[in-house]
């Protein structure tokens, strides 16, 4: 079984349709794409999975149990970490704050002090910043710190919401090659991209979100090569 | 009265506005609301205190434990009840669902202790202090509203910055959403802000009825507006700044009234907020938020 299955998931904004029944699954151990263009639904589909929004209808079930009536605040403890669409740090709190504050569910201090030395090795530049207050750094850093932050729920599965929006092209490759070090340190990967040539050649798998509606699916490798998804998300 | 006499009184009111503008800024800066009821619960805090003392005779100390008690709880279901629903709804409508609260509760004590005020009896017994052989006399309300405004702020600081429950506060504060995404539960976060800051409210209530020994169901209206004014103030959502706002509404009030004229003197109060918002309208403590899209 999948670690999460999501079956004909239908969520309205009020008379709008946001998504018309999409169904999707990710393995254990998988980095999974989910490509569209600006009002698909993608992060709709990430909102409801995190519970920040409700389902009409469906389901998603994440290692066997129901999301669509958990209370947001519990899902995080079923180990699932969400860094949202605009990074949406505590700005006003330091660096160190925001980072304790991604453990908020957990009480091993000794796990938790172990898993700050792991994030402040993989983002030196959020160790060199500790006690900065986070609206201060640059967009690059916020979005380490933003990573940084769901990592310390220490997460079965980081579901990211276009981690490389507003980002130069440097800071672009280095936050996808934190994506690939995060699931090769085992971390299950749900990733909404823009920037669908860079989320295919991480991903294992993908699918291509339409207007409320998933319209295809399948290895990364197989759909970098479809023409339709050339010709529509990567520029051809 | 001398300058001093009047200065001492200032910091005596402007201590009793800073614990009252405590509960507005802690609700407005997690809740992000205006609690316009927030006055009405220190009436009602008084009124429970002066049930206890007058009619039952408890001790003055228990009195006050009782009447935080009750007030906590009533912060807490006013929360549930009339501003939980409208946690999705426009600021305008939470504003007015206040202005019912506190309209419901002022109406709740005509009804239940009559519209007579009825006479307070001061709960603190500590000694006055004398100053410059009898030149300057502290009333012991006044001790016990500096000392009592100081270790709130301090407590509430330390609470804050320091604790579990704090930290989500802050969080809440900034970005319900994403507090909701690292595991806090935000409605606890806010029934608990209700619950401390309605508490706050009590003590304000013993300390501004010990104070001016007047209690009728309209007492906390005004020192509510007034310490709402201090909140501003001061920077709202601010603890030091509340702390500030409160002392030097107090002072301004109070040097206005002896010195410029007892019925400008809310007037005063009024302009010197609007000439202070005009110069940094964040208030004198207040954060800069910047919008970042």
């Amino acid at each position: 079984m999948a670690m999460l299955e999501v079956k004909d998931l239908c969520v309205n904004y009020g008379m709008i349709k946001a998504l018309k029944g999409i169904s999707f699954d990710v393995n254990e151990g998988e980095v999974i794409a989910l490509i569209g263009a600006n009002g698909a639904g993608k992060t709709t589909t990430l909102h409801t999975l995190t519970g920040i929004l409700h389902a009409k209808s469906g389901s998603i079930v994440f290692e066997g149990m129901e999301l669509t009536k958990t209370p947001a605040h519990n899902i995080v403890k079923l180990g699932i970490a969400h860094v949202p669409e605009g990074r949406r740090i505590f700005q006003q709190l330091t660096v160190l704050d925001n980072l304790k504050l991604g453990a908020f569910i957990r009480n091993d201090k000794d796990g938790i002090a172990e898993d700050m030395e792991k994030i402040y090795k993989r983002f030196p530049r959020l160790a060199e910043r500790k006690s900065q207050i986070a609206g201060t750094l640059s967009g690059g850093e916020q979005q380490m710190l933003a990573m940084g932050r769901a990592l310390m729920s220490r997460p079965k599965m980081i579901v990211m919401d276009e981690p490389s929006m507003g980002l130069s092209p440097i800071m672009v490759s280095e936050i996808f090659n934190i994506i690939t070090s995060i699931r090769e340190d085992g971390t299950t990967v749900l990733l909404v991209e823009q920037n669908a040539k860079k989320a295919l050649s991480i991903a294992d798998r993908a699918y291509v979100l339409e207007t409320g509606k998933i319209t295809l699916s399948g290895m990364a490798s197989d759909l970098i090569n479809d023409e339709k998804v050339r010709k529509a998300y990567l520029g051809e | 009265m001398g300058f001093l006499d009047n200065l001492i009184n200032g910091i005596s009111l402007g201590s009793i506005y800073a614990v009252i503008a405590l509960g507005y800024t802690l609700v407005y800066g997690i809740a992000k609301m205006l609690n316009f009821a927030h006055g009405d619960v220190i009436m009602v805090g008084g009124y429970v205190i002066f049930t206890m003392m007058t009619t039952l005779h408890v001790n003055p100390y228990l009195s006050i434990l009782i009447s935080m008690a009750a007030c906590t709880l009533l912060g807490i279901t006013i929360e549930k009840i009339a501003y939980k629903p409208l946690r999705q709804a426009t600021s305008l409508s939470v504003l007015i669902t206040a202005i019912g609260v506190s309209y419901f509760l002022q109406n709740m004590a005509l009804l239940i202790f009559g519209e007579k005020p009825v006479t307070f009896t001061s709960v603190i017994n500590l000694p006055k202090i004398t100053l410059f052989d009898g030149q300057i006399i502290i009333k012991s309300e006044t001790t016990a509203a500096i000392i009592v405004s100081v270790l709130i702020v301090v407590g509430l600081s330390l609470f804050v910055n320091k604790t579990r429950s704090g930290r989500a506060m802050l969080a809440v504060s900034e970005d319900k959403d994403a507090a909701q995404l690292m595991g806090i539960n935000v409605n606890r976060t806010i029934s608990l802000t209700f619950a401390i800051g309605s508490g706050l409210a009590a003590v304000a209530g013993a300390l501004l009825c010990s104070t001016y020994p007047v209690l009728s169901n309209t007492t906390g209206a005004m020192p509510g507006i007034k310490a709402f004014v201090a909140a501003v103030f001061g920077g709202i959502g601010s603890i030091p700044g509340a702390m500030i706002g409160g002392l030097l509404i107090g002072i301004i009030e109070i040097l206005g009234r002896a010195y410029i004229s007892p019925q400008l003197a809310d007037a005063i109060v009024f302009a010197v907020l609007i000439i202070v918002l005009m110069v940094k309208p964040t208030g004198i403590l207040g954060k800069k938020v910047s919008e970042k899209v």
